[in-house]
């Protein structure tokens, strides 16, 4: 045994005269880091490196099988999915993944800039940082892409359509981007280009420096309310914690992150068991427009926001606001570079996490029940209440057919079921007045279009009855106050001109 | 680091010599004699690969480039979409048609779909199946006599006017024309607020007074139909 011991130091040592990278990596690997930053905390840099590592392992393998043509990518999909063995579990991890990815990076900046790390002498790393949000974003985009399915085409042609809308070059940017006239072979062939070589390329590239500069200037170490960060003495003070509190990375902080990689991994491994792969969803035929198109999760409260821009407002802030956020981003560290780390300490900093977390959440989940969209189909099958039928005049229940037959279910909900574009309908004559309901149908208005084209007077006259018995439990009906006022002023009047 | 690979370690007490004895000149030392020299070639293969580069850089971009340098008007020509009898009155269809361009791989994208609407006669509108919102597919509702879009409810009249919702125009438009008994479009690009901008300020949600209101209602403008022929 001594023997083979000895044999394999030999081995080693054979490759390390000539590689010379094992002293140097064992150096990194030991380098002495104040004790503090062994937190857990501390954990969502290297599980985003692993995560990444994984999505490399399963793209490449997921690379075997796809085929990157317009015509065929759906089929190999779905070839993936269910000829290839295990080829859905690969799937599934590569998309779970990098849902994971998406959300590591997210809270590593934000548990970043809460802990002050982007300051001094870090401001470079938080830069690439900042870069390296954007590529994993743009890697999450393509790969949906890659998914050629009814909502990679759709997404495309939101992405064109967002596009065409920068000023002076839209038109040249949206073929560019498209690679021909439409959405066919040559754009998936160009994203599929931008996943697999372009921006892991540059990806991979990056995570080198951003790791790179962590060993170099040392991990942040946990701050401290009142230890004000300077450029003059921060160096000095940083070495000076971490000579007296030094503990080696590997061991003694290191199986925080490896525990925390493996729960990640292990998670991703379960939700991909559980769920399943990503669709592939209807195949990507424009011609099939009976579909609801969808970005994936991590671009739903963009979807969310662009239905409640107003017209006029949504071409600037669409660029504007991106671009000012990037360079906010950016530029925080060069602005902010010194002083206080600690987040008791900066409650302007916790308000913008806290506020951009609680928009973010809120139009994701907006963006995952899309009230703004009318519902296809629910004026075919939505049922009315039997209750608001009950006890009906003849022409009231043909009310209820007509707004049936003119597709109101489609925006507007009536017991509970049907679109959630327009208000429910269920209390509406409790809120408006016959004659606000006729107008509001014949002439629309707010987000509503006009129905005086689709509807006959006969037809009108139905809605209009059904619609007035539509009071919730029995409130009161809506009154024309001003028509009150009216009418007793006339009788007033009355008397006075029988004179 | 690399400049420092080919020369050994005792160029940099050379280097540092001249400066101690400026008396000492460089031509006693036989490694420094060339150096001027060499660092002068050294110079001039960069701006020989800087050319090289520059040379290489016109074709990559050219490439690159490529699909946005075309004239668009050479990707769009006319298509039949069949005997305009065959559409009746009155009544707005689905009907597709294979893009002028394509590749052998494009598949089922190649399909294009588009709402003919025969108003009367040999009247027609050919609207592309993109809202002008952002281009998802707009479906058209015969009862109600609107397009709604799935995405973000964007909804168009009968004509292709905008009727309500986030579109900040009508429908985008194909130019079409009858030869024979047939039906013809201009068709070929996807239509994008960038090929169709419209002059027309976009419109907003109409305010104010039930008055204005109605006003606003009762003159119906022809919106961009107009500005796209």
């Amino acid at each position: 045994m001594p023997n083979l011991k000895q044999r394999g130091i030999d081995v080693y040592n054979w490759f390390e005269q000539r590689l010379g990278l094992g002293a140097p990596v064992i150096e990194a690997a030991e380098h002495e880091v104040p004790s503090s930053t062994s937190s857990w905390w501390y954990v969502f840099g290297s599980a985003a490196t692993v995560i990444l590592i994984l999505q490399v392992m399963t793209g490449i393998l997921l690379a075997l099988v796809y085929t990157p043509s317009a015509s065929d990518a759906w089929n190999s999909l779905q070839f993936l999915n269910h000829n290839v063995q295990l080829g859905w579990f690969l799937r599934a991890m590569h998309g779970w993944g990098s849902d994971f990815m998406i959300a590591i990076v997210l809270i590593h900046m934000a548990q970043v800039f809460l802990f002050g790390a982007y300051k001094f002498p870090r401001e470079l790393t938080w830069i690439i940082g900042v870069f390296l949000l954007l590529l994993t974003l743009g890697m999450a985009f393509t790969g949906q892409v890659l998914r050629f399915d009814q909502d990679a085409y759709w997404g495309l042609g939101i992405g064109a359509s967002i596009v065409s809308r920068v000023p002076f070059i839209g038109g040249p940017l949206v073929d560019l981007m498209l690679g021909g006239p439409i959405i066919a072979g040559p754009t998936l062939t160009r994203f599929f280009a931008l996943h697999v070589f372009v921006i892991p390329g540059i990806l991979l590239g990056l995570v080198g420096l951003h790791v790179w500069m962590v060993l170099r200037l040392g991990i942040n170490e946990w701050p401290m309310p009142g230890r004000l960060v300077s450029k003059k003495t921060y160096t000095r003070e940083y070495h000076q914690l971490a000579e007296k509190t030094g503990i080696p990375f590997v061991p003694d902080a290191a199986w925080k992150d490896a525990i925390f990689a493996a729960a990640i991994m292990l998670a991703v491994v379960a939700c991909a068991l559980w769920f399943g792969p990503f669709g592939p969803t209807g195949q990507p035929d424009p011609t099939i427009i009976q579909t609801a198109p969808k970005p994936d999760f991590a671009f739903l409260w963009i979807y969310a926001v662009l239905a409640y821009l107003p017209p006029s407002l949504e071409t600037p802030v669409l660029f504007i606001a991106p671009t000012l956020g990037i360079c906010a981003m950016l530029l925080l560290p060069l602005l902010s570079g010194e002083g206080e780390k600690h987040w008791s300490r900066r409650p302007v900093a916790d308000l913008m996490i806290a506020v951009i977390a609680v928009t973010l959440g809120a139009f994701t989940r907006l963006g995952m029940y899309t009230p703004w969209s009318p519902i296809m189909n629910a004026w075919t099958s939505d049922p009315i209440p039997p209750t608001y039928l009950h006890n009906r005049t003849p022409l009231e229940r043909e009310g209820a057919i007509v707004l049936q037959n003119k597709q109101c279910r489609n925006c507007h909900s009536i017991g509970g079921a049907g679109g959630m574009r327009g208000p429910a309908l269920d209390s509406i004559a409790s809120r408006m007045t016959e004659d606000q309901i006729i107008r509001q149908v014949l002439q629309g208005g707010g987000n509503m279009p006009a129905y005086g084209n689709a509807l006959n007077p006969s037809e009108t006259t139905a809605l209009v009855r059904f619609l007035t018995t539509l009071r919730g439990d029995d409130l009161s009906p809506a009154i024309d106050a001003s028509r009150r006022l009216a009418l007793s002023s006339e009788k007033q009047s009355a008397p006075s001109s029988g004179h | 680091m690399i400049p420092s690979e080919p020369t050994p370690p005792s160029d940099q007490v050379t280097t540092t010599d001249p400066a101690a004895n400026p008396t000492n000149p460089d031509s006693t030392n036989p490694k420094t004699a060339g150096h001027s020299r060499r660092v002068f070639l050294f110079k001039l293969s960069l701006l020989v690969n800087g050319a090289v580069g520059a040379v290489l850089a016109v074709p990559i971009l050219g490439y690159l480039l490529g699909p946005s340098l075309k004239k668009s008007s050479s990707e769009n020509s006319w298509i039949n979409l069949g005997p305009f009898n065959d559409f009746p009155e009155g009544e707005t269809r689905l009907v597709n048609y294979r893009n002028p361009v394509t590749t052998p791989w494009d598949g089922q994208t190649g399909d294009i779909p588009c709402w003919v609407r025969r108003v009367s006669g040999n009247t027609f509108q050919v609207f592309a199946i993109n809202c002008a919102h952002l281009g998802c597919p707009v479906r058209w509702f015969a009862q109600s006599k609107l397009f709604l879009c799935p995405c973000h409810g964007g909804a168009y009249y009968a004509d292709g006017t905008r009727a309500s919702g986030p579109p900040e125009r009508g429908l985008f438009e194909y130019d079409h024309k009858i030869s024979g008994n047939s039906l013809l479009i201009s068709a070929g690009k996807m239509p994008t607020l960038a090929t169709q901008a419209c002059a027309e300020p976009p419109l907003t949600q109409i305010e104010g007074s039930p008055a204005v209101r109605l006003a606003a209602i009762e003159q119906p403008k022809s919106r961009c139909s107009s500005c796209q022929t």
